[in-house]
């Protein structure tokens, strides 16, 4: 009986709230829904409808087709081949980042001299923007110019064609990436390195380990947690590389770095194929969508809560 | 035992420093580049040296091209959008975490649910309403969809939930009302977190260059990323130029990772939890 009342006490004093507090809540909240139902639900919405309509020239839905582009995404070749180019790129980006900054992480966690200098000119190339980026490697892979081509001669072996050759020009592009990826990722990496407790390092140190040993049987296995991290992140972001690809390579050669988000930017506005070009959006973002639930649900549980 | 202790010690500092010089490289290269004299850009082995530098690149840049134009057009945006970010972050996180209605967790989840909306998948969406309402070749267009960061929403929450809800019933007894704890006790106290997330926000926006390449084509509207890539579109071969361009395009985010290279981090690291 008791309960009751006080519940009933508690509904009272709730409703009794003065309206000018409800108001300045609405009044505090509203601006962000506003912006975020304006510039994110409703362009997602868009982008949605948009994928089941033939559209004109400029985008206007003309004609209902239901799930034709995503039937046609399936079997075209040049979807297929944009597919597996930013599965390509993703794999060998991710990879080549993450060894490169945990092999950062390790020399900059061991240093005794100057750590913290050389923890600042490792993260250096996170000061430039993505364009800056392609931009200066442009100059530094420029056939006629080539500063790294002349390095590469001296050292005996041949001229090598950095984004010209279909072979090579998704290698470059991520090499270009991995500049200013690996720094990012021995940022994340070396806070999880601190954070392994020394007395492990020290065990170890006695035992007269040596370097590799420690690291493959003590170090790692403590750290998977941040490297799963790492690793889901650099995924996410690698699916929507856009900027190194535009300004260097259009896509080329031979389509052989059209990554996705490229590919879609084509088919809107130089195909006109708004329709397509939303489909292939709306494949990206159930990609990405999977990958940001799996970074909530499990990374992030075992790297702050362990 | 010492002995072999120092060895490696010095060892790790000539690896560390190589290193060093093979990630710094590039800068540097683009640096001396721009200041080099055009006649020696194509010779071909390079050669290096210090005499004759010019700063001649830096003056034809601005002369050549509107770079000033797009300075001014990238520090507007790149101002306006933050300073709103940190406004919109500072009162929904205020409104989420010092009023007890039941709506406000579902509307929080709202707002962490655009995290799960990249803007990379909606670009399409976007742009045609923004060119619906008629913003192609705005500044609107390119600062209202930069205007929330859910992230920074998320960010200054967490900051703003451990002040104690004490000083909060405190200044209410003292007649202070909510809004007033919010701008004169509220955000003073969270200074080290508004910076961090004000760093992030401005590089991130100084540093984006797709949206406004959707935008805008119109030299008056457009911003210094577009700016360089026009830059090295247009003058394929005059790499001093290009480099004057890149280097004077780089130098704010540059002193910002200087001056604020912890805070810089700092949001970095909680930045990348959006994904």
């Amino acid at each position: 009986m008791e309960y009751v009342y006080e519940q009933k006490i508690t509904t009272v004093k709730k409703r009794k709230k003065p309206p000018k507090e409800i108001l300045e809540f609405i009044i505090l909240v509203l601006p962000t829904f506003l912006l975020i139902t304006l510039f994110t639900f409703f362009p997602f919405f868009k982008t949605l409808y948009t994928s089941f309509w033939a559209t004109d020239f400029s985008g206007n839905p003309k004609r209902f087709v239901g799930i034709t582009y995503y039937v046609e995404l399936l079997n075209s070749q040049d979807f297929i081949n944009s597919f597996i180019v930013t599965l390509k790129y993703v794999g060998f980006n991710t990879i080549f980042s993450i060894i490169g900054g945990l092999i950062l992480a390790l020399i900059v966690d061991n240093s005794k001299i100057f750590a913290k200098l050389f923890n600042v000119l490792y993260t250096f190339p996170i000061s430039l923007s993505s364009a800056s980026c392609a931009i200066v490697w442009g100059i530094l892979l420029n056939p006629s110019v080539s500063i790294i081509n002349y390095l590469i001669e001296r050292m005996g072996l041949g001229k090598i064609e950095w984004l010209t050759d279909p072979k090579l020009a998704l290698l470059s592009i991520v090499l270009i990436n991995c500049w200013q990826n690996i720094p990012f990722n021995f940022i994340f990496l070396l806070a999880g390195l601190q954070n392994i407790p020394y007395e492990l390092y020290e065990v170890s140190n006695i035992d007269g380990a040596n370097f590799l040993y420690k690291v493959w049987k003590i170090i790692l296995p403590l750290l998977t947690p941040t490297l799963f991290f790492v690793l889901v992140i650099n995924i996410i972001d690698s699916f929507q590389q856009f900027t190194i690809v535009h300004i260097l390579t259009s896509g080329g050669p031979v389509n052989s770095t059209k990554l996705l988000v490229y590919s879609i930017y084509q088919d809107a506005f130089f195909n006109f194929k708004f329709g397509r070009a939303c489909a292939e959006s709306i494949v990206l973002f159930v990609i990405l969508f999977i990958l940001t639930v799996f970074q909530f649900k499990v990374v992030e549980k075992k790297v702050f809560y362990q | 035992m010492k002995k072999r202790e120092k060895l490696k010690n010095v060892q790790l500092l000539i690896l560390s420093t190589l290193i060093a010089l093979i990630i710094c490289f590039p800068i540097f290269y683009i640096l001396y580049i721009s200041i080099e004299p055009p006649s020696k850009v194509f010779s071909y082995p390079p050669q290096f040296s210090l005499s004759e530098l010019t700063f001649n690149n830096f003056v034809e840049v601005f002369n050549l091209t509107p770079f000033l134009r797009f300075i001014v057009n990238s520090l507007i945006v790149a101002i306006i959008s933050c300073l709103l970010q940190v406004i919109f972050a500072c009162t929904a996180a205020f409104a989420f975490t010092f009023y007890n209605y039941k709506v406000k967790d579902i509307l929080f989840l709202i707002v962490l649910a655009t995290i799960m909306i990249p803007a990379q998948t909606i670009f399409i969406g976007n742009y045609l309403i923004i060119r619906s309402l008629g913003f192609l070749n705005t500044y609107i267009a390119l600062i209202l969809p930069n205007a929330v960061s859910a992230f920074g929403i998320f960010f200054i929450r967490q900051y703003f939930k451990t002040i104690p809800v004490e000083f909060f019933e405190a200044a209410k007894i003292e007649g202070c009302s909510n809004i007033n704890y919010l701008v004169k006790i509220l955000i003073p106290l969270s200074k080290p977190a508004i910076g961090s997330f004000l760093i992030y926000s401005f590089i991130n926006i100084w540093n984006q260059y797709m949206w406004p390449l959707l935008v805008t084509d119109k030299d008056e509207v457009r911003t210094v990323q577009l700016g360089i890539s026009m830059l090295q579109a247009a003058e394929q071969q005059n790499f001093g130029l290009i480099a004057a361009g890149v280097i004077i395009v780089i130098l704010p985010t540059f002193l910002i990772f200087l001056l604020g290279h912890n805070q810089l981090v700092k949001g970095l690291m909680a930045g990348a939890l959006k994904g």
